[in-house]
């Protein structure tokens, strides 16, 4: 039903509140089937409240936001997940009273193609050997492996991922990176929240640059290269 | 001092306290199970389990549905009004300051004590146990139904214990108590879980009223009673921490027990003295460790 | 301006009112409107809920009444002393509690207040379940005769009158302003350099004086002191009128106390509806109408000044 050219998830003029101040002021992008499309801005640019407002976890929204042509917007957390979409926190959100192996096989397989936790522990040696510490023993770069690790558990094929480079060693990130580079070819679709220029171009196809809740401008890789002095500006840095 | 202490009458109250301990231990884990994951403090628990005895006290009279019945029936019906009570009472408040819960829980507790009494009077109505007569154990007479009572509260902690902590729908409800909204982001219809979380704390909360009704008399003031011992069981306990819950509510017997041997005039306080004192040295809760940051 | 009409006209009703209506169901109104306004000063304005304020108001009763019994003190000595009383009372229950978040306060004072509950159910000079009976309207300053139930109704809405007059200095006060800063965000207050539970505990302590000073009021009003005075079920009683009235606001409690004695007055034949019709109201409140009826009076009439 979907040719190429039409959008997995189509974000039209999205608002967006955490209480009574507005965070969203009409976000408006597309992300396309198999794309890696990176969100980057300042911080409080409003990067991780698009991701959240896509999982339906801020109260009050306002705008569209269409997944294979339905729209979201008025959907549950829990409803939104079922669809296909996965979501990874910045925060890693690592279940302190769970340990690694309840952790990794919390999430329920919600469509066909979900990965065991037999595979998912082949894929992710480290965590094999740490299953049955409790969760937040393990270091950084565990937790953020473990993170994306149990996501793919449920069979989603669009995964948000807030920032998992941060606050991770250099040799980490590239780990990480060659994690999320492997995603991208299994055929995943992926948001990803990045503040990381250079992490960013090593591993996306577009950058949607997110400042005051809004989409200031959108980039393919090659413009980033070329361009990277505004980016600068836009970034703050 | 201790030697005009007859060991009949230390055994006695020991076990009294051991089934009042039974008790304690029951309600707070419900208590601690949904504050856990609601952040409410469950004022209505105390009116729910009188419920569950006056369900079962009915059962008996009207339709002629004895003890054992009772025990699967009453826990269901007023599991079903907490479902009711829920949807009504709770969802709306759900987004508000958790005191709000704790005062809408006890305006449904003054309602149903109210109605009950209404109803039915303030005087206890007698239960017949189902297990009459007992074993003599030398230096004490053992009722068969006490000793029910006992080893089916510790079966029915253990295994509310087991449930939580070595099964699958256990560790979404530990996840839950940690990051609702994550659990949620994972697919699982948390809004549910909270809904049926709430009604088992009830039922648990009804259970442990029909197994009150032959041991004390059925009375609407039943639940206020020891509610307010299972108020200061949690706060000793840890908020929120079903272990601690379920030991101290077993200790608190205990201690109760024996205070009625040595000097019964402060039977009634040691629950609080306790608290007291662990609020001053142990302010997380004897059995911290579980608990929540918030 | 307007204020000040507000307020003479309240006070000129007030002092006609007994000739209209039974002085002592007046002067427990006034006795709750203080034990209510107390109890405001915690919720409303400091944020704390004591689900146990009973235990400073029952506690001051039989204070008051066991010194004015025992002893030849003059009726506002005795009263002073209840409040004192309480005050300290309250100062020993805030260093246990004031620490803890928002539910777990609630939770120890409920607690707390029923150990004093049994406490004073068992000490020797309370009466036990029977209560303390005879407590006398002792003279005024020693000299003045109170025994005319009219001059004593003026006496307590003195006494109300003057305690009202300080709530509103501690409220309008910067102690006031402060403690209203940690309701709304506590964090914040810390990061100015004020250290929240000293505020916190001020606030409980002047807020159980108050209870204290109503509950000793009350005992010479009704000449007895109970336990119902200490129960759970009149810590429930004064949330109900403050929520009802509307938390935070000047007035609210006291119309709450207002209608909630005036309810019980007339429900008090039908056995446990008035009991149950409290449940009820409390459970309206919470769900429909949090601002109580003057919060959700005063945003009528505020929506209606600029709105359209």
């Amino acid at each position: 039903m979907t040719n190429d050219t039409a959008p997995l998830l189509s974000v039209q003029n999205l608002c967006a509140w955490y209480a009574e101040s507005q965070a969203l002021h009409g976000m408006t992008f597309d992300l396309r089937q198999g794309e890696l499309l990176t969100l980057i801005g300042r911080n409080g640019a409003g990067k991780t409240t698009t991701l959240r407002s896509i999982m339906g976890m801020l109260r009050k929204r306002q705008g569209s936001i269409r997944f294979k042509g339905e729209e979201l917007i008025a959907r549950k957390t829990y409803e939104i997940a079922r669809r296909g979409i996965a979501y990874c926190p910045e925060e890693r959100a690592i279940f302190a009273s769970l340990s690694v192996k309840e952790n990794l096989s919390l999430p329920p397989v919600l469509q066909p193609g979900g990965m065991s936790d037999e595979a998912l522990l082949d894929a992710f040696p480290n965590l094999r050997r740490r299953a049955g510490s409790m969760g937040t023993k393990l270091s950084g770069g565990e937790q953020q492996m473990l993170a994306i690790a149990r996501i793919l558990r449920t069979g989603s094929r669009v995964l948000l991922l807030d920032e998992p480079s941060e606050g991770l060693a250099p040799v980490v990130v590239k780990e990480i990176g060659a994690l999320i580079r492997r995603l991208k070819e299994q055929g995943f679709t992926i948001l990803l929240v990045e503040q990381n220029l250079r992490f960013a171009r090593s591993v996306a196809d577009r950058h949607v640059v997110v400042e005051n809740g809004r989409v200031v401008d959108v980039l393919t890789s090659a413009q980033l290269d070329a361009d990277m002095a505004r980016v600068q500006t836009y970034l703050g840095v | 001092m201790f030697d005009n202490i007859s060991i009949q009458l230390l055994a006695g109250q020991l076990l009294i306290g051991l089934i009042n301990g039974s008790f304690y231990a029951m309600l707070s884990m419900g208590l601690a199970i949904i504050f856990g994951l609601m952040n409410v403090v469950n004022f209505a628990h105390g009116a729910q389990y009188m419920l569950g005895a006056f369900v079962a006290w009915l059962l008996l009279n009207f339709l002629g549905i004895n003890y054992w019945g009772a025990l699967v029936l009453a826990p269901i019906v007023v599991a079903l009004f907490g479902l009711v009570t829920e949807k009504l009472v709770l969802k709306p408040l759900q987004n508000l300051d958790h005191l709000y819960g704790l005062l809408a829980t006890y305006s449904v507790a003054l309602i149903v004590e109210g109605l009950v009494r209404q109803q039915y009077g303030s005087t206890g109505l007698p239960y017949p146990s189902p297990l009459p007569g007992g074993v003599n154990l030398g230096f004490m007479f053992m009722p068969w139904y006490r000793l029910w009572v006992v080893v089916f509260s510790l079966v029915t902690c253990l295994g509310t214990w087991l449930l939580i902590e070595h099964t699958r729908l256990g560790s979404y409800l530990r996840a839950a108590n940690e990051r609702p909204q994550m659990v949620e982001a994972f697919g699982i219809n948390v809004p549910r879980m909270v809904t049926l979380t709430y009604g088992f704390g009830v039922g648990l909360a009804a259970l442990s009223g029909v197994m009150a009704a032959p041991v004390y008399q059925v009375s609407p003031s039943m639940g206020s009673s020891v509610m307010i011992v299972i108020f200061a069981v949690v706060v000793i306990g840890g908020m929120g921490s079903i272990i601690g819950a379920v030991l101290t509510g077993y200790l608190l017997g205990f201690l109760e027990g024996l205070t009625k041997v040595f000097y019964p005039e402060a039977a009634n306080m040691v629950v609080f003295v306790v608290m007291i004192f662990a609020l001053i040295f142990r302010p997380n809760g004897l059995f911290a460790g579980s608990e929540k940051s918030r | 301006m307007t204020r000040i009409v507000l307020l003479a006209a309240l006070a000129a009703a007030m002092i006609a009112a007994p000739f209209f209506v039974y002085p002592v169901l007046l002067m427990t109104v006034l006795c709750f409107v203080l034990f209510a306004s107390s109890f405001n000063l915690l919720l409303g304005y400091a944020g704390l809920l004591c689900f146990g304020h009973a235990m400073f108001f029952g506690t001051a009763a039989y204070v008051t009444g066991w010194l004015l019994k025992t002893t030849g003190l003059s009726i506002e000595l005795g009263i002073l002393a209840g409040g004192l009383f309480a005050a300290a009372m309250g100062l020993v229950v805030g260093l246990v509690s004031v620490r803890r978040s928002g539910i777990q306060f609630a939770m120890i004072t409920f607690a707390i207040a029923q150990f004093v509950y049994f406490v004073l159910l068992q000490a020797p000079f309370t009466g036990g379940e029977d209560g303390m009976q005879g407590i006398p309207r002792s003279a005024l300053f020693g000299v003045i005769d109170l025994s005319g139930s009219l001059v004593f109704y003026y006496f307590v809405l003195g006494v109300t009158a003057l305690m009202i007059w300080l709530f509103w200095r501690i409220v309008h006060s910067p102690f006031g302003e402060v403690l209203k800063a940690i309701r709304d965000n506590e964090a914040r207050v810390e990061s100015l350099g004020f250290r929240p539970e000293r505020f916190k505990l001020l606030a409980l302590t002047l807020s159980a004086g108050m209870a204290g000073v109503a509950g000793g009021l009350k005992a010479t009003v009704f000449q007895f002191a109970t336990l119902t005075d200490v129960s759970w079920n009149i810590s429930g009683e004064v949330i109900l009128m403050t929520l009802l009235g509307g938390i935070g606001t000047l007035t609210g409690p006291m119309v709450g106390a207002g209608v909630i004695i005036w309810l019980n007055d007339h429900l008090a034949q039908f056995g446990e509806w008035a009991l149950i019709s409290q449940g009820a109201i409390l459970l309206l409140v919470i769900i429909f109408f949090r601002r109580g009826l003057v919060g959700e009076l005063s945003a009528l009439l505020r929506r209606r000044k600029t709105g359209r």
